[in-house]
């Protein structure tokens, strides 16, 4: 029986227009550098500025050592609690759920605190931006694998390997790891999204990277931002393209949002 | 696990014999807990107890009782009614556009555009948000030329501006309902369409149908996600320092000028300030794991 489907149009449209409006009003806006006519310009300064280069770059670079170190950390601990360690799934599953409770603004506060004296002085290392972004990676990792541990037989397969003579490295490299591979995929493409606009950690522990940047530019120039913004929007939807080419055909891949 | 099942199946009237060996199981979990500890447990406790000593390092309460001066109640009182606004806003928007794509009788791939664009924007936040609303409803922005070229309406003369509460909120309204479109849709999924036939056969109407069965069954859901998205909006920082060079007094502000260095001049302040944040937040996600934890039953 099929009723009125004009509310639901109606509310469609409406989101539609909510959507939709604020990205043609950005990428209109992007065109305008050129008096009178539109035109790429905008997009040409962005692109041929060495720094846009470097900071993005930069993130890049410190986005990649963030989803090896989270998965190092998550993928193991998750495989072993599983496997041996049942009972501590849910301190697990809670402590994964701690930088929803920690916004980044405080927890980069209490790093700069912790880590800027002695015994240990990290703030003038990379290293400790990196270990922030593992643990605001956690909630979406941890998910992800966990997710993809609960739809294979892990016990089975860690059996077989180990009655074949294999190690626990062999087991979790050649074994859990390729077996996991869309939900690694799908954490890390959420990562890599997190991370490569991430702002807030960036800046307070001052950091070259291309949330900073992008507010040096806002700061500064008129139409820039708003080419900049229409590039990270694309980019973004490249991520999340991604995810969800990769888990084709596996409903429900927690792909919830990031870092605002 | 299996071999406890198959001896409770059988119910072995001997126990067996214990082997004693020393357990090294946990020895596997050791470098997430290091991790954790040090750069999640260790930073959240140091402000915890911070808040809690003076310069010297004694006990005080003095942080806390400066949280009640009328500048920082106000920081605190402003976050609260911009998460309040687009928690609310975000939970009927996003749940109208998602029951609206799942069972308004439209095309099925309507749905698909909609969750992928939900996924998009839930994650486009921060600073190109900043920017995309400016190039929106700034002074010279595109919908408030349009206004003013079009209909004759100065939207900045008649009160508006993006920098300011409403400004702010249509701006988290981009990142919120998408959440919500994305949380809620498998809750209306798991609405069954025989309830509601039932339901009709029985005479009910639209409204009845609403009020006694369809809310009662998501209200824990609806709740539950509303809470959270007040949380995601309680702890953004960089849409509203990009968006209002830090003009606008939220908590997440002015913890980020305490970092800075340029306002309070009190590290204790500081502290309690983040003490509060994390209180209401836990709070919060608290209330929204609990409530999800009830709606879960009704969802296989």
């Amino acid at each position: 029986m099929k009723k009125q489907r004009f509310w639901p149009l109606m509310m469609i449209l409406l989101g539609a227009f909510y959507f939709l409006i604020p990205l043609y009003a950005t990428f209109e806006f992007s065109l305008r550098e050129r008096r009178g006519e539109y035109s790429f310009d905008a997009y040409g300064n962005v692109l041929g500025d060495p720094q846009f280069r470097d900071s993005f770059v930069y993130s890049v670079l410190l986005a990649l050592a963030t989803i090896v170190v989270s998965l190092l950390l998550i993928v193991p601990t998750a495989f072993w609690v599983h496997l041996k360690l049942p009972r501590l799934r849910p301190v697990i599953e809670f402590i994964t759920l701690l930088p929803f409770v920690v916004p980044p603004i405080v927890l980069v506060f209490g790093l700069i605190r912790i880590y800027s004296r002695p015994p240990f002085v990290l703030v003038s290392s990379p290293a400790l931006l990196v270990a922030g972004y593992v643990v605001l990676s956690f909630p979406y990792m941890y998910r992800a694998v966990d997710t993809g541990l609960r739809a294979i037989d892990v016990r089975s397969l860690t059996e077989a390997a180990q009655s074949l003579g294999a190690g626990w490295l062999t087991i979790l490299l050649h074994v859990i790891f390729p077996n996991l591979r869309v939900s690694l995929l799908n954490g890390a493409f959420l990562t890599f999204a997190i991370v490569l606009g991430e702002f807030t950690m960036a800046t307070m522990l001052n950091w070259p990277t291309f949330g900073p940047y992008l507010a040096l530019v806002g700061q500064n120039r008129a139409y820039e931002p708003a080419a900049l913004a229409i590039l990270s929007f694309g980019l973004t939807w490249i991520c999340v393209g991604l995810i969800q080419l990769f888990s084709r055909g596996s409903p429900e891949q927690g792909q919830l949002a990031g870092t605002h | 696990m299996a071999e406890k099942v198959f001896e409770k199946a059988v119910t072995l009237p001997v126990p067996r014999p214990r082997t004693r060996v020393i357990n090294l199981t946990w020895l596997g979990v050791v470098p997430f807990f290091a991790f954790s500890l040090l750069f999640l447990f260790l930073p959240s406790l140091y402000l915890v107890f911070g808040s809690f000593q003076d310069e010297t390092g004694s006990f005080t309460l003095a942080n806390i009782g400066d949280l009640f001066q009328p500048f920082i109640l106000n920081s605190y009182w402003l976050s609260i009614q911009v998460s309040g606004v687009t928690a609310i806003g975000g939970v009927i928007f996003g749940f109208g556009l998602a029951y609206a794509s799942i069972r308004g009788g439209l095309p099925r791939w309507i749905r698909g555009a909609l969750m992928t664009f939900s996924g998009v924007a839930s994650n486009f936040a921060g600073i190109p948000l900043a920017f995309a609303f400016i190039a929106t409803l700034g002074r010279t922005g595109f919908v408030t030329l349009l206004f003013k070229n079009v209909l004759g309406l100065s939207l900045y003369n008649g009160g508006f501006s993006l920098y300011t509460f409403w400004g702010l909120s249509l701006t988290y309204m981009y990142f919120q309902f998408p959440l919500m479109v994305l949380i809620i849709a498998p809750a209306i999924d798991g609405l069954k369409r025989q309830w509601r036939e039932a339901a009709e056969n029985l005479g009910a109407t639209s409204f009845q149908y609403w009020r006694y069965i369809a809310l009662p069954i998501l209200s824990p859901a609806l709740l539950g996600t509303g809470v959270l998205l007040f949380g995601n909006a309680f702890g953004a920082y960089a849409t509203a320092f990009a968006l209002t060079s830090g003009t606008i007094n939220l908590v997440t502000i002015q913890i980020g000028a305490e970092i800075r260095g340029d306002v309070l001049h009190n590290p204790g302040l500081g502290y309690a300030l983040a003490l509060g944040m994390i209180v209401i937040m836990a709070v919060s996600i608290s209330i929204s794991l609990w409530l999800q934890q009830r709606t879960a039953r009704w969802l296989q």
